[in-house]
């Protein structure tokens, strides 16, 4: 009985092995079919072909759950080469470019099925490419043109907020200019290729890459991005009115705006350039190298007397809030109290800018409103400065003072000691 | 007769004046080569004085809150005729006598001056020091600018690390889980009412007992006197000895005008609890060995937390330092040397760690 027992004993213990051993292989192939079998080869494979693990690990794609057989057809679930890239399985092989706009918008044109990932995630973009430069020479036959994937990577494809990403604001510059600033590549094509360059000198390049300011405009703020395009002639002040909207309202008022309409010259970009745009400087309206009036207007002429107007305003009220900026510094590493001054210059500072702004008025009355508020302000943070400067002069007086009468004090007190004493 | 002795005979008549100054004119100050040191503590108490009477000016316009501290500081500074003499004056004569009291602290470690029977003079002289830097640690608030912030949020942290205790003593310090107008409020209270209070009653005991046992005389001189009674050498306390005092109350009554004159009192940024603490953020420099020592103090010790160990350590250092005088011998002539050794750790210790938190990123 007792031998009976342990044979049940036993046979129950091998049981129990066979059957966790069982659980264990099950587990294995299960996972086995959760991951990308193509991967096995094409991770161990050179390039073109090859396509790392970690590297696919880093798309949205792979991320969202989607496989090679999401692009490329076939069965991914297969270990064996020949089904999982049977044509059978719809296997498509290497995607011709001329079908990747049309692949890609299969899925990123359908607002139901990319709902189910982001349903924030726009889906016009393939409709938009259509109307792009790129899109309608592409529709034309020409393959060189961007498609999907030239700006936004494949097999390692991120999300744009990713700052990795091709096409994060801080990266499209680089993108674009990847065939843009490449003179061979773009050669036969009519347009020239120091866009990247000129750009980098930008200042909206130093606030973007150098300062990290994301609201800097980058490539695709001015042409767009899936419909990318130049801005046109007669639209260049719409686009920077996105950003610059003062200004752009103050020039759809100025004369200079009908004058530039009728001799169809690109608003902004006359004074300003495009790619290279400058920090602007109140010597734009001089007559030295940075001139811009100049390069239109006639010494001597009205214009010119107004520049001439304009420029001085100016200069009087930088020169007047660098003078009280002065003073007060001066004061305050002297110890006076001047914050209330030094808050005060901020409102000078403020005024300065709106006349800058004003400038795109091309008023003289306008802008000399805004330059006499900023000089009452700066004047009135000049005489603070002023008046604590003397306040410190007279301290110091009445601390000279002090320290005699002290200095007397104590020299009776050691004589009436040395009286007292003897 | 004149009118000063008339004055004099009718206070005397009336509550025996002449009786009450008689202990200040028998009161004498052993003459020797040390005898300097002895003007300290005058002058720590001139300079409380001092912080007295601004203290009370600035409260003329001073508006404890949030919204109003910082404003009213500003207005005292800008506005108020000589405001900005008294505040100023008020913050350098902080700093001084906080340091005039470390001074006479040591002067009398070094002099042996707490040996029996001025031992309670010397713990109440230690407890009037760490008030005078719990007024440093409360005033230093109250203009609500940026540093005085982010120095008492660090400081009342240090606070909270004290085991079982420090988490509330924290809320209570601060009013809440956090710095806000509540703790300003507070710590207005505990500077202008609490502290002053506990304060005065300290002062009367120190100088009752100042006044009781006389002045210390060191003990090598103590022995040799005590020898030969034609070698002591004493000056009248009053007024030969009061005269120089109010010589030395005079010349730090001028430092303090040129400090004021030449170097006000910075009022700084107004503070914005939404703006993370400015970069390399340090206490005021009396803290600055305590705090430097707690930033050296690895996070983990044994088992454990650096910071508490820390906290304790000092807890544990202050209470035996209140007590160092019973450690100590009652024959002058057979002093403990090794007080004096620790007396002169003690000093190289607190300035030494205050000149490398002050260097310190």
């Amino acid at each position: 009985m007792a031998i009976l027992q342990n044979k049940c004993w036993l046979f129950s213990a091998v049981r129990q092995v066979g059957l966790a051993g069982f659980v264990v292989l099950a587990a294995c192939l299960g996972f086995g079919q959760t991951t990308n079998s193509c991967l096995d080869c094409h991770s161990a494979l050179p390039d073109p072909l090859g396509v790392s693990q970690e590297k696919f690990s880093q798309d949205i794609h792979a991320q969202k759950g989607l496989t090679c057989a999401s692009c490329h057809g076939g069965d991914a679930t297969s270990d064996d080469p020949d089904k999982a890239m049977s044509r059978k399985a719809g296997w498509k092989g290497k995607i011709d470019r001329k079908q990747i706009p049309q692949l890609c918008g299969s899925c990123h044109s359908d607002p139901a099925y990319i709902r189910q990932f982001n349903p924030s995630l726009r889906t016009d973009q393939l409709g938009q490419y259509r109307t792009s430069v790129h899109g309608k020479r592409f529709a034309a036959g020409d393959t060189k043109v961007a498609v999907c994937t030239d700006c936004h990577s494949v097999h390692d494809l991120r999300a744009p907020s990713d700052p990795r990403s091709t096409v994060n604001p801080v990266n499209v510059a680089n993108t674009c200019s990847r065939c843009h600033a490449d003179a061979s590549y773009m050669k036969g094509y009519p347009i020239p290729t120091d866009q990247f360059a000129k750009y980098s000198t930008s200042v909206h390049h130093q606030a973007l890459a150098v300062r990290g300011d994301l609201s800097a405009p980058t490539c695709t703020t001015c042409h767009g991005n899936h419909g990318a395009a130049p801005p046109g002639v007669d639209k260049v002040q719409n686009v920077c009115s996105n950003c610059h909207a003062f200004q752009a309202q103050m020039y759809e008022k100025s004369t200079h705006k009908k004058a530039f309409d009728a001799a169809s010259l690109p608003g902004c970009v006359v004074c300003h350039g495009n790619h290279g745009i400058g920090h602007p400087s109140d010597a734009y309206l001089g007559t030295g190298p940075e001139a811009v009036c100049m390069r239109c207007h006639t010494p001597g002429d009205r214009c010119d007397q107004a520049r001439v107007g304009l420029q001085g305003g100016l200069s009087r009220l930088d020169e007047a809030i660098k003078g009280a900026d002065q003073i007060l510094r001066v004061a305050e590493s002297s110890g006076m109290e001047v914050s209330e001054a030094r808050l005060g210059q901020d409102q000078a500072r403020d005024s300065l800018t709106k006349a800058r702004v004003t400038i795109h008025s091309f008023r003289t009355d306008l802008v000399d409103q805004d330059i006499q508020a900023g000089l009452k302000i700066a004047s009135k943070n000049l005489q603070a400065g002023k008046g604590a400067m003397v306040e410190r002069n007279q301290r110091r007086v009445g601390l000279g003072i002090s320290l005699i009468a002290i200095g007397i004090v104590l020299v009776g007190l050691r004589l009436y000691i040395k009286k007292i004493e003897s | 007769m004149s009118p000063l002795r008339n004055v004099r005979s009718w206070l005397d008549q009336r509550f025996g004046w002449d009786d009450l100054i008689a202990p200040l004119r028998k009161k004498t100050v052993p003459l020797h080569r040390l005898s300097y040191w002895y003007f300290l503590g005058g002058i720590t108490l001139f300079l409380f004085v001092i912080q007295v009477l601004t203290g009370i000016l600035l409260l003329l316009y001073y508006r404890p809150g949030a919204n109003e501290a910082f404003e009213s500081v500003q207005y005292i500074m800008t506005r108020v005729q000589f405001g900005w003499l008294i505040r100023s004056i008020h913050s350098w004569s902080a700093n001084l006598m906080i340091f005039t009291a470390f001074a006479h602290m040591f002067s009398v470690l070094f002099l042996k001056a707490y040996r029996k029977p001025r031992e309670l003079t010397w713990v109440s002289g230690v407890l009037l020091l760490f008030l005078v830097m719990g007024f440093g640690f409360s005033g230093y608030l109250l203009p609500w600018n940026t540093l005085a912030f982010f120095a008492t949020k660090v400081g009342t942290e240090i606070t909270g690390q004290v085991p079982i205790i420090g988490k509330p003593m924290m809320i209570f310090l601060r009013g809440g889980e956090e710095v806000t107008g509540a703790t300003l409020t507070r710590f207005f209270g505990f500077h202008v009412a609490v502290l002053p209070g506990i304060a005065t009653v300290l002062l009367l005991l120190h100088l009752l007992l100042v006044q009781r046992l006389g002045i210390s005389i060191p003990p090598k001189l103590e022995v040799q006197w005590t020898a030969n009674p034609s070698a002591k050498r004493e000056m009248k306390f009053f007024p030969n000895f009061l005269l120089r005092e109010l010589m030395a109350w005079y010349v730090a009554l001028g430092v303090l005008g040129v400090l004021a004159a030449v170097f006000p009192w910075n009022l700084g940024v107004k503070a914005d609890p939404f703006v993370p603490a400015p970069a390399g953020i340090k206490p005021e420099w009396y803290f600055l060995f305590m705090f430097q020592t707690l930033k050296l103090i690895p996070p983990k010790v044994w088992f454990i937390d650096g910071e508490i160990l820390g906290v304790l350590a000092f807890g544990l250092v202050g209470l035996l330092w209140i007590l160092l005088p019973f450690f100590e011998s009652d024959q002058p002539s057979r002093t403990k040397r090794w007080i004096t050794g620790l007396a002169v750790f003690a000093l190289a210790y607190v300035a030494g760690m205050s000149v490398y938190g002050h260097l310190a990123k």
